[in-house]
């Protein structure tokens, strides 16, 4: 049974057609990955999945409940977890902080008992803290617990994002191009984690990504779109040798032909 | 430098980060409880009462700075939630509640009405809104005069003097049991504003200000965060307001106009956006410069017989340093407190990069 199911998602924006009868399937364990060129409609995909887009025709389910039933701010407490292609952190707070905001999920204590901070307030506190030091711990964010966002550098960002969703404990990851802007090692560092959040963590990803060899090294199965629609879904040597890939990536050869 | 070694989780959940911290805040409260002896030794409670109303204006700010510095919703309409608290405490005092229920409930009451006005205003992003809250505060008055048979209208009320079980607090007659009173109300939305910083409402708070996308995929409820947040702040503002009334003695349609809506917001941006003590500082400053211009006046007048009789200076000052904060200090006097304290701390290391604010990385792919 699959996790994740999207089936002919379509979605339009006045006369652009930006997902066209989209349908995938992402299994229980799996790491999922979506290629294809700028604009062929990844990221809209994903916005579709958190829900910040309704689409026009389709249906997305997860878990074997339907999505587009719920708001965006409902879909995490599914267990949908997910990063921004242009990091999306809260700027002003600490690392340690803005982990905790991913544990906003697992929150059972009400606005009273806050105020008052009963002993339930201050065990849960605790709790969220414990969870996202395993977070710390996993990742090696330990030097910047206590640092604000804003004086860091970008490749520690995206790590935080990661953090802040591995912090609510999701059943599926949604990575939007989390080597974009990386080194070499960064990358290198972010293929280990992925492959530990898919076998340690039993965490199923799905994650958009251009980077061929990061995308060949981590993911099971690859979806590659174009201009909204899919080309073609397989393993990722399968899809890079596929001719309608290549055509989408390098052009048509037809010119000498003609 | 200090160096905490923190040996539990508490470390970063408790009030206060160490021994020492505490014991500058504890003195500082030692401090506040004598104030009035050294009054009481002058038998002069001039000052005194200045002092108590800056610490009302604080309160007020503090729940402007829970909505503006923290869940980033600017309002110019906050003396239209002082004014609610005020004249539904009086209404209350006079249908015969006593004072510990009318206060709290006023605040309440201010708290619900806020709400109920923001549900839909809250829809609106940053200069909308703040306008939308500017002729909210404009209407007030109109309002309070509309209203006349419970507000006195432009005649105004009256407010009863205070009664907490048989014992009566006026500021006239008993300025230094009028100023406890305030310290223990401010004392305690202080405390209450700490433990919603440390909780997750709080977080949901600052979570809002700086991303409400990223928030929204956090799974955190933007409607429900940010009316809470107006909830609080109303009833905090409410509170102030109830005390305001105590203090003035005599509201009218003309006490809570736009002017002291602009003054709230002026006094947590000059006291420093985002931080608690902000509120303080910005309230303080408020409370100095009229006490500091009408000294200069006469000290000019009787030492060398010149009339400074300018219309208008006050305000123009406080445009001056407004302005002045704005372009040289955005964090306020709470942020240059932070520098100079870091200095010291990591003296001589300090770099002067240290606290300056960063573009944020291009935002294209906004879902909005």
């Amino acid at each position: 049974m699959s996790l994740l199911s999207l089936s002919d998602v379509t979605l339009r924006f006045g006369g652009v057609v930006a997902v066209n009868n989209v349908s995938l399937e992402v299994q229980q364990g799996e790491v999922f990955g979506l290629v294809g060129p700028n604009g062929a409609g990844k990221s809209t995909l994903f916005n579709l999945i958190s829900r910040f887009y309704d689409p026009a025709e389709g249906s997305i389910s997860f878990n074997n409940q339907n999505l587009l039933k719920l708001g965006s701010d409902q879909v995490p407490s599914q267990g949908i977890a997910r990063t921004f292609q242009n990091i999306e952190l809260f700027e002003h707070a600490t690392v340690l902080q803005n982990l905790l905001v991913g544990r906003h999920r697992h929150r059972k204590t009400s606005m009273l008992s806050e105020i008052f901070f009963t002993p339930k307030a201050r065990r849960e506190e605790r709790r969220h803290r414990e969870a996202v030091e395993r977070v710390i711990d996993f990742l090696d964010l330990q030097p910047y617990r206590e640092k604000m966002i804003a004086g860091l550098p970008y490749g520690v960002r995206k790590v935080v994002e990661l953090g802040r969703a591995l912090a609510s404990e999701p059943k599926l990851l949604l990575l939007d191009e989390p080597a974009s802007g990386l080194s070499v090692e960064e990358t290198q560092d972010m293929a280990y984690w992925i492959e530990d959040i898919q076998k340690q963590m039993g965490i199923t990803v799905l994650m958009v990504e251009h980077d061929m060899g990061l995308v060949s090294s981590v993911c099971n199965r690859v979806l590659a779109l174009n201009d909204g629609k899919e080309l073609t879904t397989g393993t990722p040597t399968e899809v890079q040798a596929h001719p309608s890939v290549v055509e989408a990536y390098l052009g048509t050869s037809g010119i000498s032909k003609t | 430098m200090r160096f905490v070694f923190k040996t539990s989780y508490d470390a970063d959940i408790n009030w206060f980060k160490h021994k020492t911290q505490a014991f500058w805040y504890f003195l500082l409260f030692g401090l506040m409880m004598a104030i009035p002896l050294y009054f009481h030794f002058l038998s002069d409670p001039y000052l005194l009462g200045e002092i108590t109303s800056v610490m009302i204006f604080a309160i007020a700010a503090m729940g402007l700075m829970l909505l503006t510095g923290h869940t980033g919703l600017p309002s110019l309409g906050h003396a239209t939630f002082m004014a609610l608290g005020c004249y539904m405490n009086v209404i209350y005092l006079n249908a015969g509640l006593p004072w510990l229920l009318a206060f709290p409930l006023a605040g309440l009451t201010a708290g619900f009405v806020g709400t109920l006005i923001a549900l839909p205003v809250l829809r609106l992003h940053g200069v909308y809104l703040a306008l939308a809250t500017l002729a909210m505060s404009i209407l007030t008055g109109d309002f309070i005069v509309l209203l006349e048979p419970w507000t006195g209208g432009i005649s105004g009320l009256a407010v009863p003097d205070i009664s907490i079980f048989g014992l009566e607090i006026n500021k006239y007659a008993n300025p230094y049991l009028f100023y406890y009173l305030v310290l223990v109300v401010a004392l305690l939305i202080i405390m209450a504003y700490r433990n919603i910083l440390r909780a997750p409402m709080g977080r949901s708070f600052t979570a809002v200000r700086d991303s409400e996308i990223s928030a929204q995929a956090m799974g955190i409820n933007l409607t429900m965060t940010k009316s809470s947040s107006f909830f609080l702040s109303a009833t905090t503002a409410g509170l102030a307001g109830a005390l305001f009334g105590h203090s003035a003695g005599y509201v009218t349609n003309e006490t809570f106009d736009v002017v002291m809506s602009i003054t709230l917001l002026m006094m947590i941006v000059i006291g420093g956006l985002g931080f608690i003590h902000g509120a303080f500082f910005g309230a303080i400053v408020f409370g100095i410069i009229p006490v500091a211009i009408a000294n200069g006046r006469s000290l000019l007048q009787t030492s060398f017989g010149i009339n400074v009789h300018i219309p208008g200076l006050e305000n123009g000052l406080f445009a001056v340093i407004l302005i002045a904060f704005i372009l040289f200090e955005p964090m306020g006097l709470y942020g240059r407190w932070l520098k100079v304290r870091t200095y010291f701390e990591l003296f001589p290391f300090y770099r002067k990069d240290m606290f300056r604010r960063q573009k944020s990385y291009l935002k294209t792919e906004r879902v909005q």
